[in-house]
């Protein structure tokens, strides 16, 4: 016999389910508790940028009890930045699905290999019906050299890195809006991560 | 404090996604429309995803973690069994996971969720928000005080209830570790009942979600306490890793 391994075991993953509001973002299920209510919009300095978009399910339809999480690097590209995290969460409109994060555009970002990180944008996805979160992240268009050196994106497919681009949009109010629909199933389903 | 981990990440475990729940669950009727089709795509993970948001202390109210108090009425108090959730956050090596942002969220005594969506007719209760939030301390430690929510009905079938469950998120040091999860509670009867629960393959990991009562931590005349210790992903040292690319 040898030695036994003393490893634990991650604890298994639970759906958030229909009600992930109360915990995540109480004020979306109807109710103030907190003095310090964690949302959908990241301080810093840099280029403010607007992200809309729906988690679309296996009919077409939009989910609308979504909560996304997003992980960003700063402006100038670094993620240990003290006075910028670059975090957000955001629940989907109950009627529509859209939700919405406003953020700085993210910089190019040193990866621990020595590759550079093309800006990007990680997202992670909850919901009744989710029984693990999702993994995925977007890249912007206009980027297109960088995400082509990317140590991820140029790994995708090429047939499916479209799912992993945000979609520009309008100027509003002097801030530039993206479009990132994630398609559970179907012909563009999004590519998800076992990261 | 807002601010981003400051300590060099190491490389996380794989996830061993036999043991959690698969995403197409059928019996679990949600999850069948809801789940993707194809392979998740492995990757190596990258700096963006070992690295993550960091909590701090003044980020938080004094009652946060107090459920019996942090939605009351002035002189009232929440109908239901008052009891203490507590117990440890480690990751796959046993270390203790220290500033971890521990998220709670539950229903009622009566099965009643608040929330705007939650029409079930149990009633809800003017004293019971029914979420609570803490960061653990150097040990890993967490606590919560709160009443042990009761079953509901739900729609995935004719007769659909839920066991008493209270939902935790976790943050660990790294994007890649974030874990949502449900505790259930020893001795339940419909647990072996729950579609939701079944989603999980292994018995084994059913287990490692229903904490026990821990009579040693219940304060006499007061409240009984339950234990539920999580774990995240653990990781390794980087420093005997070959570069990726270029070596």
């Amino acid at each position: 016999m040898a030695q036994k391994l003393d490893y634990l075991k991650e604890t298994p993953s639970q759906t958030a389910g229909p009600y992930v509001h109360i915990g995540l973002v109480p004020r979306q299920a109807g109710f103030e508790i907190y003095d310090n209510n964690f949302g959908n919009v990241i301080p810093g300095k840099g280029e403010r940028i607007r992200i809309r978009g729906r988690v679309i399910d296996g009919t077409g339809a939009p989910l609308n009890d979504v909560l996304v999480e997003t992980w960003q690097a700063d402006a100038s590209g670094s993620f240990t930045n003290p006075e910028f995290r670059g975090w957000a969460r955001a629940g989907s409109d109950f009627e529509t699905g859209e939700w919405v994060i406003e953020t700085v555009r993210p910089g190019a970002a040193p990866n621990r290999d020595g590759a550079t990180l093309a800006p990007q944008i990680l997202f992670w996805i909850v919901a009744r019906g989710i029984n693990i979160g999702l993994n995925t992240r977007m890249y912007f268009p206009e980027d297109a050299a960088a995400n082509a050196a990317d140590p991820v994106f140029r790994k995708v497919p090429p047939h499916r890195r479209e799912t992993l681009l945000a979609q520009p949009g309008d100027r509003v109010d002097g801030v530039q809006e993206y479009r990132f629909d994630i398609h559970l199933q179907g012909a563009r389903e999004t590519v998800f991560f076992d990261v | 404090m807002l601010r981003n981990t400051s300590e060099s990440p190491g490389v996380l475990f794989p996830r061993d996604l036999d043991w959690h729940p698969p995403a197409y669950s059928p019996g679990y009727k949600s999850s069948v429309a809801r789940s993707p089709r194809l392979p998740l795509m492995s990757i190596q993970p990258t700096t963006a995803d070992l690295t993550g948001p960091r909590f701090g202390h003044s980020e938080l109210g004094p009652l946060d973690n107090d459920l019996l108090l942090n939605f009351c009425q002035p002189g009232g108090s929440p109908i239901g069994e008052r009891i203490i959730v507590h117990g440890r956050v480690l990751d796959e090596t046993g270390r203790g996971v220290a500033g971890v942002l521990v998220e709670m969220w539950q229903a009622n005594a009566g099965g009643r969720y608040r929330h705007r969506n939650d029409t079930y007719l149990a009633p809800i209760d003017p004293n019971f928000g029914g979420c609570g939030r803490t960061i653990t301390d150097d040990q890993g430690h967490y606590v919560f005080r709160t009443i042990r929510p009761g079953p509901y009905p739900w729609e995935n079938g004719p007769n659909a209830w839920r066991p008493s469950h209270i939902h935790f998120s976790l943050f660990g040091h790294a994007f890649a570790q974030r874990l949502i999860t449900q505790m259930y509670f020893e001795g339940d009867p419909l647990i072996p009942h729950c579609p939701i629960v079944a989603t999980i393959p292994d018995k084994a990991a059913v287990e490692r979600l229903i904490a026990p009562l821990d009579l040693n931590h219940s304060i006499p005349h007061d409240l009984l306490a339950y234990r539920f210790d999580i774990v995240l992903r653990g990781s390794r040292s980087t420093i005997f890793e070959n570069r990726l690319e270029g070596n």
